[in-house]
């Protein structure tokens, strides 16, 4: 009789801690049930393709804020990188383009060293947090403003445009089109389609899409199965006991903020692919801060040792149904800002209220 | 004598875990009662009850003979009882007299109508303590930061003692000081006992313990185990009382 | 003892850097003064002093903010986007009495009143999330900026206020003391000029009611139990709690004030440009904080003074001017603002033993 007291017991408290590990997917449920009523074609493959597709940076900055914020730091500079990135590689591919190196060429040209000019950022905030004890907030706040700046002095406060061609072909193309009945053709639309067809065309799979998931499953995989995943973990808990444990952790956290950097480049790099130009970053975008946010919607805390790669994926999709259900709905867009301060408080007034079952 | 303080079946829980079962205890004018027991015996637990940061889920506490509800932290202090923590609870970043008068400044008029800190005042009558228990300091104006352990310790001490403590409870006074630092913490002790302040002390150096208590409380899985008066007692029999071990002695006897 | 022989042991960059202490950033303004007034001419004058200070309100209020709230161990998001908000609210309100047919000034000292009593409430429910529902201030006060740049926006519908009495113009862009020399004085409003009027201004108003504020803030955080209570919170809130201070009233107390300069901005942003707009403070968003840290505060709270602040204000306001005068593109500000912020923390890291000594 007891026991199965208990066993009710322990099973409605698990069923507690479950809803309240996981509110975050349980109100993207929820807003998608109400949005599908209200929406006008928000319930829809294409729209939630649609959703994925845009949320692409998104995803890309809170994976990598994901790990800087487990380790208990912060990284403010993630925007102003992506915007670096994204402008770097356009100008060295539209260079490359104007002095006559094939599409393919200029385009790998430009990606790689867009990425790999985009770790330095990265380097430099994880040795003066390690090495000098900057705070976190503080050195990423200064790279965030030195990126900001080479950035825009490069592109003189202009998009960067005349690309090379297939660009936004790659950035925005789909892995399966089907002309019903007639074609099905792979990562590129099927030959001599008429005009009129277009419509008919299925699209399925954005490539966005493939991107992020091979990268949000490797970053999921390192979190959580590798010695690096627990090492992070192990920082952001205690940095003391993992001192004492005998990790190396100036060398871990400057590769958490040199991969936190990368991925940040990654998302700029993608944009360019996207829009076919290179953005810089507005000084008033406030990307780093929509990413933090969404790892903290994701369950994570500032104080570090917490956080899922999946949780932060949630809230990235949690901000963006929001924006694209109330945008379907016909609701004004600047609700849409205070819809979003009012989740991530609840966010984490219900993180303070169930400490125990997170 | 009549206690000074006396707690009668003071009980605390969390949750599932009861982490003070039933326990009583007193405590007199000028007199040091030494608190022992394992990590995890419940000592933290009952002088956080009496210093008002938690609330009891039963028992009852008298003060100078009348019954007294200690809900917050400020009411302990306001009738007197004040308390040392282990990590000394002094505001690093302020000096040395700020600190002893933390929550209570002294202040003046200017212009008859703003009330702005007495730094003055607050320097001499901190100097003034400070020599009552012959402590000394370079510059009171100096930020904590800059004194060594038994320093802090003393500013911590004085601090209490400025402000007319009657009963001050003492968590692990010498842990983290050098020898001579402990020394003149225990020396303090015997000080302010001289000066009729009752003051419990918990220490896990049973040498500091047996040195300076005349009574001592002896706490295991929340419960009290004993009491003992110092003279009667020896190490050794404190030492199995805390781990539990006396029934183990006693069939080997 | 043990200190000394540290010290001693330090290499020389090391040595160099504790020398320089806490007060190069005093130094540092002095040297960038001197600079730019060797590179850049028509920088030191009197002329190239009143663009400075004239641009100086914003940043004035909102590093003042922060000043109070990094010192309590805190830091405040939302001051740009309240800062914003406060101008849409009393550029509406201004605008609404005077089309009810109140007087002029009657109008603006009645839409400052009202605004000043909404603009601390961001401030009273980022207290309240803080301090009692323990939501961490990076947190709540970035919600604020969702909210409060949401709820301005929509007051204004994405544009911005216009037919705002002239005299709110006349207030913002006139100094302490107007003197047309032969004709007239007036005080902090500008005067009615014909042409070929030659106008001397002393002081903008814009930097002088910011200035007022200061000194009044710098007497409470430096010499009232108010001031000394904020940095004990900073410093050890256990041990400010233990001490009997209500931190949780505090800190909300601290939040509010910080709205409250903020709203200020806001106002001043109303009297300078004459329109309110939602985001008005989006440029200044982390200005506030970056002047408070250069000037020497420490973001883990407990350290800082406002007139530490003032000094990183000048020291971001002087560069921006100067780089303005030379022709440099506003966008190496950035940079450079960005080097002097990592700057100042490597400095305070390198000489933590002088900071300490500091009283």
């Amino acid at each position: 009789m007891d026991t199965n007291k208990n066993s009710i017991l322990s099973l409605s408290q698990s069923l507690l801690s479950i809803l309240a590990r996981n509110w975050a997917l349980l109100f993207v449920l929820v807003l998608i049930l109400i949005f599908s009523f209200t929406g006008i074609n928000f319930f829809s493959y294409k729209n939630f393709q649609n959703i994925f597709h845009l949320s692409t940076i998104y995803l890309l900055l809170a994976s990598s804020e994901t790990f800087v914020i487990i380790t208990g730091g912060i990284d403010l500079s993630v925007g102003f990188v992506m915007g670096l990135s994204s402008v770097l590689s356009a100008t060295i591919m539209r260079e490359l383009h104007a002095a006559n190196f094939t599409p393919a060429l200029s385009i790998s040209i430009g990606s790689i060293v867009g990425l790999i000019v985009c770790i330095i950022p990265g380097l430099i905030n994880g040795v003066l947090i390690t090495k000098y004890r900057v705070p976190p907030f503080i050195s990423t706040l200064g790279m965030g403003g030195i990126a900001s700046g080479i950035t825009l002095v490069m592109c003189e406060g202009f998009p960067v445009t005349f690309l090379p061609p297939y660009l936004t072909g790659i950035g925005n193309g789909y892995l399966i089109y089907i002309l019903p009945g007639k074609a099905i053709s792979f990562f590129n639309r099927p030959e001599g389609i008429a005009v009129e067809e277009l419509r008919n065309l299925i699209r399925i799979i954005p490539n966005s899409l493939m991107f992020n998931f091979i990268i949000i499953f490797i970053l999921w995989h390192i979190l959580k199965n590798t010695k690096f995943g627990q090492h992070t973990y192990a920082i952001g808990g205690s940095m003391d006991a993992a001192v004492r444990a005998g990790i190396n952790t100036n060398k871990h956290l400057i590769i958490i903020y040199t991969l936190s950097s990368f991925l940040a480049g990654l998302a700029g790099v993608f944009n360019v692919f996207q829009t076919g130009i290179g953005n810089f970053t507005p000084f008033t975008a406030m990307y780093e801060l929509i990413a933090i946010a969404a790892v903290i919607i994701g369950g994570a805390s500032l104080m570090g040792g917490k956080g899922r790669i999946f949780g932060s994926i949630i809230g990235v999709i949690l901000l963006r149904i929001i924006e694209n259900g109330l945008h379907l709905s016909g609701v004004d867009p600047f609700f849409r800002f205070i819809a979003v301060g009012l989740i991530l408080i609840v966010a984490v007034v219900i993180d303070q209220l169930f400490p125990d079952l997170l | 004598m009549e206690y000074l303080i006396e707690v009668k079946n003071l009980t605390k829980r969390f949750g599932g875990l009861v982490a003070v079962d039933n326990v009583s205890m007193g405590v007199k004018e000028g007199e040091v009662v030494g608190l022992l027991g394992d990590n995890g015996a419940g000592k933290s637990t009952l002088i956080k009850m009496i210093s008002g940061v938690y609330k009891p889920d039963g028992g009852k506490i008298f003060f100078e003979g009348k019954e007294v509800k200690i809900d917050s932290p400020i009411k302990a202090l306001s009738i007197a009882i004040e308390t040392l923590y282990q990590d000394l609870a002094l505001a690093e970043n302020l000096n040395v007299y700020s600190n002893i008068f933390l929550g209570r400044e002294k202040l003046r008029k200017v212009l008859k109508f703003i009330n702005v800190l007495d730094n003055n005042y607050m320097h001499d009558e901190s100097k003034k303590v400070l020599k009552r228990l012959e402590i000394e300091v370079p510059s009171l104006r100096n930020r904590i930061s800059t004194l060594s352990g038994g320093q802090r310790q003393a500013v911590a001490i004085s601090r209490s003692i400025y402000w007319n403590a009657k009963l001050l409870i003492m968590d692990e006074p010498t842990a983290a000081l050098g020898v001579t630092e402990q020394k003149k913490v225990l020396g303090l002790i015997r000080l302010l006992r001289s000066q009729g302040i009752g003051i419990i002390v918990i220490s896990h150096q049973l040498y500091d313990v047996f040195s300076v208590s005349d009574r001592l409380v002896i706490l295991r899985r929340g419960e009290k185990v004993a009491e003992r008066n110092v003279k009667e007692t020896n190490p050794d029999e404190v030492v199995s009382l805390i781990v539990g071990a006396e029934k183990v002695a006693q069939r080997s006897d | 003892m043990a200190d000394i022989t540290i010290t001693t042991r330090k290499n020389g960059l090391q040595k160099f850097f504790s020398q320089l202490g806490n007060r190069w950033a005093i130094i540092f303004l002095f040297l960038e003064i001197i600079l730019f007034s060797i590179i850049s001419p028509g920088f030191f004058s009197v002329k190239g002093a009143q663009v400075i200070l004239i641009n100086s309100p914003f940043i004035l209020f909102l590093s003042l903010a922060e000043t109070f709230v990094i010192i309590s161990g805190g830091i405040d998001l939302s001051v740009g986007f309240v800062m914003g908000f406060s101008s849409v609210v009393s550029a509406k309100l201004i605008v609404a009495f005077v089309g009810l047919g109140m007087n002029d000034l009657l109008s603006i000292i009645v839409g400052i009143v009202i605004t000043l009593c909404i603009g601390i409430i961001p401030g009273l429910v980022n207290g309240i999330l803080v301090a009692r529902l323990k939501v961490p201030p990076f947190i709540a006060t970035f919600s604020m900026i969702g909210i409060t740049h949401g709820i301005s926006e929509l007051l204004i519908k994405g544009s911005y206020i216009r037919n705002l009495p002239p005299i709110a113009g006349r207030i913002g862009n006139g100094s302490l003391i107007n003197i047309v020399p032969g004709k007239t004085v007036s005080f902090f409003i500008s005067p009615t000029i014909q042409r070929g009027d030659q106008l001397i201004e002393i002081l903008p108003t814009v930097f002088v009611i910011p200035f007022i504020f200061i000194l009044f803030f710098a007497f409470i955080l430096k010499s009232t139990k108010f001031g000394q209570h904020t940095y004990a919170i900073g410093g050890n809130v256990d041990a400010a709690i233990r001490a009997g201070i209500n931190v949780k009233t505090h800190l909300i107390k601290i939040y509010m004030l910080s709205s409250f300069f903020s709203t200020v901005a806001g106002i001043m942003y109303v009297f300078r440009y004459v329109t309110g707009k939602a985001d008005a403070g989006a440029m200044f968003l982390l200005d506030g904080i970056i002047a408070v840290v250069i000037g020497g505060a420490s973001l883990y709270g407990g350290i800082g003074s406002v007139w530490k602040t003032l000094i990183g204000c000048f020291i971001i306001l002087v560069m921006e001017n100067g780089l303005r005068m030379l022709g440099v593109p506003t966008f190496y500000k950035l940079i450079v603002i960005g080097i002097i912020l990592i700057f100042a923390v490597l400095i305070d890291q390198l000489s933590p033993e002088l900071i300490h000594r500091e009283e």
